[in-house]
């Protein structure tokens, strides 16, 4: 059996016959198989594509053919391509045979898809919501069919969450939230705690789900790429792009390469804002809290940048289907390049302050290990995998702009909160070569910023690599350009439960800094 | 390594600079409205006006830049403004996020548990109303349909330097 065989070969070798075969684009293979083999052509694919399960989703078709669809979607990172097994569910026995028990990166996936749709994932043991909180909705509502209506105004939930127990003597919980003392986010996180040590965490979610992939039905493909920037804020312009590539692919339009420039040195400029105000969260964490201000302060440098680029801070409204709105004019160049050299000395001297305090390096070094095995079990994506020794990288991994560019993909074996800051470290001198290598080329190019983008009906996977990991959209599109489906996956969807592992042994003072080490986005995880 | 240590002590001299010319319009307004606040302040809340903040459901960009506000460029705790961790040393609750289901009920806990008087603060284009998550089977469409409002703060998100205006426009009309 060679390499390189494709996932369709891969499952006749296994004797599992493929229904209908589709390629609606170059990176993208639609696999349909018996309801009765789906479990094992994904177990198979799993297993010999390498790679854990990146989207499980499901779409209401019970209009157009009677029926729900599934789609399993894996990497094939060896033909830069993604293969998407597919199923149907009988809309009067909504019921599949879960994956979960033998693929554990699907189990998320399965709850999401019974509390969304009502489909139930036989043999999965845990099907609790996750968003749709037990206390709050009631039973039987499921938001994503196309024929849902509202629960009435003023019911409940009659349920309960059940968390996990831990019994034993001495053992005791520490229930943290949803409002937390800081200025973040609401999440519940409850500790089972033995003397010191964690031995179990429970991270509830939900508590910012505001429904935006119910939200996103029925608009035009221009008013979702406004919705998709505000999932979360601090990646706006990562999913702005990932949207709009989805939106493009099905159009069969490509940006111009000087707007798909300028998405790189956008995107890259997140990363670098994003990088090291983390850096200063964690050295903030663990009460260094000079370098925590001197990162706030290379931050507010870098948003005034973003704001003199494109008049927002947070980069919103630059991206829009076919191409990007504000271009970077030769004066912009050189805004860009000086304001880089200060942030450049600046990051320099603070990644020098935090490595070279034995104190700081005793807090995070072996605080919060994510073992390799436990990351690739549980498909952890973006900075947390590369810093427990998985090399994925979407801008390496797929087609696209970047790989006309040269940089290095940041890869740690240790996967403690050191290695996620060395990743972050080292990402941040990547991004800065990145965008002026995009400046460099940009100069000589003249192109317009926009390609038409054509109403057009589809679907197609967008992915792109933002700071915190590969942002994944599912878009599709009716005749007129308007949504009939979006599947969006944040990193963090997968990555929360990779912190619930990290955590294990350590202390909860740490948690605070093994959090930030991961930084997780609670609104992108909600929807 | 001396010398590092020496470096690090002059810059850790220096709190709240102003970044290079360009931006010392920006860093002068700050500190003009800054000044107007600490009187407003030292007349209505006796020296001192503190916040507890709740995400009902934002996108995390208005937290971002209240955090920016606490940052040595604006400093605003040095105009008597803090945030604070327990609702009960608060004066005023700062909400941003269109307040979803999950969240309505912690919303309305914080509020009780803050001693009077207090104020609610609604901040973004979303906690008023729903902005873009409006018409959604699970926001509460704005703080206002769970807390009594006193002022409301509008801009998706908006930049530190408004954040600082806004909050002297609520001293101005508490």
């Amino acid at each position: 059996m060679k390499q390189t065989d494709s996932a369709q070969d891969i499952l006749v070798s296994e004797k599992i016959g493929v229904i209908e075969t589709a390629q609606p684009h170059e990176d993208e293979l639609y696999l349909t198989v018996e309801n009765d083999d789906f479990a094992r052509a994904a177990l198979v694919l799993h297993k010999r594509l390498d790679s854990g399960v990146m989207m499980f989703f499901a779409q209401d078709l019970r209009a157009e053919s009677g029926k729900f669809k599934l789609y399993c979607v894996f990497l094939d990172a060896r033909r830069r391509s993604w293969v998407v097994l597919c199923r149907d569910v009988e809309a009067g026995a909504p019921v599949f045979t879960s994956l979960a028990k033998e693929i554990y990166s699907a189990a998320f996936f399965e709850r999401e898809m019974k509390e969304m749709f009502g489909i139930m994932p036989q043999g999965n043991p845990d099907v609790r919501r996750l968003r749709l909180h037990d206390e709050i909705w009631p039973e039987g509502y499921y938001p994503l069919r196309k024929d849902f209506t509202p629960p009435q105004e003023g019911s409940a939930g009659q349920g309960q969450y059940r968390f996990h127990r831990v019994e034993g003597e001495g053992v005791f919980e520490v229930p943290v939230g949803p409002v937390h003392a800081g200025i973040i986010g609401p999440g519940h996180f409850r500790f089972s705690v033995a003397g010191e040590p964690i031995i179990s965490l429970e991270i509830r979610h939900g508590w910012t789900h505001r429904g935006i992939e119910k939200l996103l039905e029925g608009k035009t493909f221009l008013e979702a790429a406004d919705l998709c920037e505000r999932i979360s804020g601090d990646t706006a312009f990562g999913y702005g792009w990932a949207f709009c590539q989805s939106v493009e692919k099905i159009s069969g339009c490509k940006a111009p390469a000087r707007a798909q420039l300028i998405r790189v040195i956008y995107l890259e400029l997140e990363r670098v804002y994003n990088h090291i105000n983390d850096m200063g969260g964690i050295a903030l964490d663990v009460g260094f809290s000079f370098p925590a201000q001197f990162a706030a302060m290379i931050k507010e440098r870098l948003l005034r940048l973003n704001g003199d680029l494109c008049g927002s801070r947070y980069l919103k409204g630059v991206n829009t289907p076919g191409g990007i709105r504000s271009d970077i004019d030769a004066q912009k160049q050189g805004l860009i390049r000086s304001e880089l050299t200060g942030v450049e000395k600046d990051f320099l001297e603070l990644q020098k302050m935090l490595f070279s305090s034995v104190s700081f390096m005793d807090r995070v070094d072996s605080t919060g290990t994510l073992r390799t095995k436990t990351a690739r079990d549980l498909n952890i994506t973006g900075v947390a995998a590369r810093a427990s020794g998985i090399a994925l990288d979407m801008r390496k991994d797929l087609p696209g702009i970047y790989r006309d560019l040269s940089f290095t993909a940041a890869k740690e074996q240790a996967g403690d909160v050191a290695a996620r800051l060395k990743v972050r470290c080292n990402e941040v001198v990547g991004s800065l070569g990145l965008i002026r290598q995009c400046l460099d080329k940009l100069s000589s190019s003249d192109t317009p910023l926009q390609s038409a983008v054509q109403e057009k009906e589809g679907f197609a996977l967008g992915c792109v690599e933002a700071w915190r990991g590969p942002l994944r959209v599912w878009t599709r599109l009716d005749a007129r350009g308007r949504l009939v489906r979006c599947k969006i996956v944040d990193p963090s969807f997968q990555n929360w439960e990779g912190l619930a592992f990290a955590v294990l042994g350590n202390i909860i003072p740490d948690f605070p800094l093994c959090n930030k080490s991961f930084d997780l986005s609670y609104p992108g995880n909600d929807l | 390594m001396n010398l590092h240590i020496a470096k690090n002590r002059l810059i850790k001299g220096r709190v709240t600079m102003p970044f290079g010319a360009s931006d010392r319009a920006l860093d002068n307004e700050t500190q003009e409205v800054g000044e107007e606040l600490r009187k407003l302040i030292h007349a209505r809340f006796g020296r001192s006006f503190h916040i507890r903040q709740v995400d009902s459901g934002s996108c995390g960009a208005c937290e971002s830049e209240i955090i920016a506000c606490l940052s040595p460029i604006y400093d605003i705790q040095r105009f008597g403004i803090d945030f604070v961790a327990s609702p009960r040393h608060a004066d005023a609750l700062l909400v941003t996020g269109p307040v979803s289901r999950n969240m309505a009920r912690a919303l309305k806990k914080t509020y009780d548990a803050m001693p009077g008087p207090k104020f609610v603060i609604s901040m973004g284009e979303c906690a008023a109303g729903g902005g873009a998550f409006a018409g959604s089977y699970y926001t509460c469409s704005g703080v206002q349909n769970i807390l009594p409002v006193t002022f409301h703060i509008p801009g998706c998100p908006l930049t530190p330097q408004q954040i600082i205006l806004s909050l002297c426009a609520f001293l101005q009309n508490v």
